[in-house]
């Protein structure tokens, strides 16, 4: 690990200023995908930055939902009481994700913004176009169990491993940016890049960038809504592939819904085609099938994750058929 | 580069320069010669250093000392009270949830945190009603001690000693 210079910002602005003026600075968070990265030599700073102890720990109600605040701990998060009763997916999303001790130290902010990453990108002894861009992609051709089935590249077949982020993305969430030039807010949705032919940049923020909040728009369906994850094992365990699902019934048709997908590309995937497909039909098994098809026909297997294709079919038509009879 | 700070260690106020490079992990084991954290993985992932950290359970490999200047850490060491072992570790002694006894020290200071948390109510991947009260049960113990690797194998006596302590 190459030595670096701490400092603990005292508001978002100082913090903003310090990472935009210097090229090898970085934020710090809870750290706990960061300083692995840096142990691992993937990450290489020669500054932190620490935004963690910033006045951003709070979940607030707005007139239009909830404003998490960027410092906000994953278990606090998961456990507060306005998240549970009106978006169970983000709490279930959360708890799903690594281990207690892990969601006691991982912000909001740092969860969305952790790495999209595989096997090889950790490894710096093999060639990786998003660690080093032009130097090869070694997962394609090699163990890919864990990689992309959608939005994939020639140069990067890694998938963002975040859950909390899925059923943010499903939950039309805001993220607030403060830049050198001022605040800004934009869609999570927009937030990720698919990698295309620069694998190296997993969102658009620009250098300097902090995100300081994330809105969640009140969603009164949401209320009704679940996340379901396959992994390799029952807990502590990356998705395969992960659903959150918001289901709207009015009595046996499908009068609204909201559909991400984790696990399965380089980004949190809205589930837009299946949602389009859905609205207006009956909630049957069969018109979750033709909806999870409708998105699935763009998938892209690897050869040895061909398996995702049918595993996100099944778990997209599993969690709509839970949440319809959930509301029987 | 190196920075100075003062860290509360199971109960004593310690001062120390630290390498900014240097995790909580090692400035408790390598400064303060506190060794009952345990360095397994060093990634995170198998809750060996597991330590409170402002009374709150964290894996102290990932995290750099330098940042949390000034903060509470209680280790497995810190525990015990006027020389009577804490209520966990007497838990697991007698259903004798551990073999080697490498991973004992973080398994203790994850369990206390996660009884707190369950105390405090908080649901887990497990809980089935998010917003209801939360018993804990076997399936319960498990999930939210994930976190902590046993590469002996004694979980079976592990979730007894916590079911011991969950029960009285």
């Amino acid at each position: 690990m190459i030595p670096f210079e701490y400092l603990r910002a005292g508001d978002p602005a100082e913090a903003v200023a310090a990472v935009a003026e210097r090229p090898g600075a970085v934020f710090l968070g809870g750290g706990t995908n960061l300083v692995d990265h840096m142990k691992l030599g993937v990450a290489e700073p020669d500054m932190l930055v620490d935004v963690s102890r910033l006045p951003l720990d709070r979940v607030e109600e707005t007139a239009t939902g909830l404003r998490v605040g960027a410092a906000v701990r994953n278990s606090d998060l998961a456990a507060h009481p306005l998240v549970r009763e009106r978006c169970p997916m983000l709490a279930r999303a959360l708890l799903s994700g690594a281990s207690g001790q892990l969601r006691n130290a991982a912000t909001t902010a740092g969860n969305l913004l952790q790495r999209t990453r595989c096997p090889y990108f950790q490894d710096v002894t093999t060639p990786c176009n998003k660690r080093e861009p032009g130097s090869g992609c070694s997962a394609i051709g090699g163990y890919t169990r864990y990689h992309a089935i959608l939005g994939a590249s020639e140069q990067c077949v890694a998938v963002h491993p975040s859950d909390m982020a899925v059923a943010m993305v499903a939950l039309d969430a805001v993220v607030i940016v403060l830049g050198p030039g001022g605040e800004r807010a934009l869609p999570l949705a927009d937030l990720y890049r698919l990698p295309g032919d620069t694998p190296q940049r997993d969102t658009v923020l620009e250098h300097g960038e902090l995100v300081t909040a994330v809105e969640l728009p009140d969603l009164p369906f949401a209320r009704r809504s679940a996340y379901r994850k396959v992994r390799d094992r029952t807990s502590y365990s990356f998705a395969l592939v992960s659903v959150a699902a918001a289901l709207d019934l009015d009595g046996g048709t499908v009068r609204d819904v909201r559909l991400a997908l984790g696990g399965v590309a380089h980004k949190p995937w809205r589930a837009v085609l299946a949602e389009e497909e859905l609205r207006g039909k009956p909630a049957t098994e069969d018109a979750f099938r033709r909806a999870a098809d409708a998105e699935l026909a763009a998938a892209r297997p690897l050869p040895g994750n061909e398996f995702k294709v049918p595993m996100a079919r099944n778990t997209i038509v599993a969690t709509l058929r839970d949440l319809t009879e959930e509301g029987r | 580069m190196d920075a100075r700070i003062t860290l509360r260690v199971d109960g004593r106020d310690r001062s120390l320069t630290v390498d900014t490079r240097t995790t909580l992990l090692d400035a408790l084991r390598d400064h303060l010669s506190v060794t009952s954290p345990k360095k397994g993985c060093d990634h995170g992932q198998c809750g060996a250093c597991t330590v409170l950290l402002d009374g709150r359970r964290v894996v102290s490999c990932l995290t750099f000392a330098v940042a949390h200047d000034g903060a509470d850490v209680t280790t497995a060491e810190g525990l015990a009270e006027g020389g009577e072992p804490h209520p966990v570790q007497r838990a697991f002694l007698e259903q004798d949830g551990f073999q080697c006894g490498f991973c004992t020290p973080g398994q203790i200071c994850s369990a206390v945190g996660m009884l707190e948390e369950v105390k405090a109510g908080h649901p887990s991947h497990v809980t089935d009603d998010l917003t209801g009260p939360v018993t804990l049960d076997d399936e319960e113990i498990r999930e939210r001690l994930s976190g902590n690797l046993c590469r002996c194998g004694a979980y079976v006596n592990i979730v007894a000693a916590l079911r011991e302590e969950a029960d009285s």
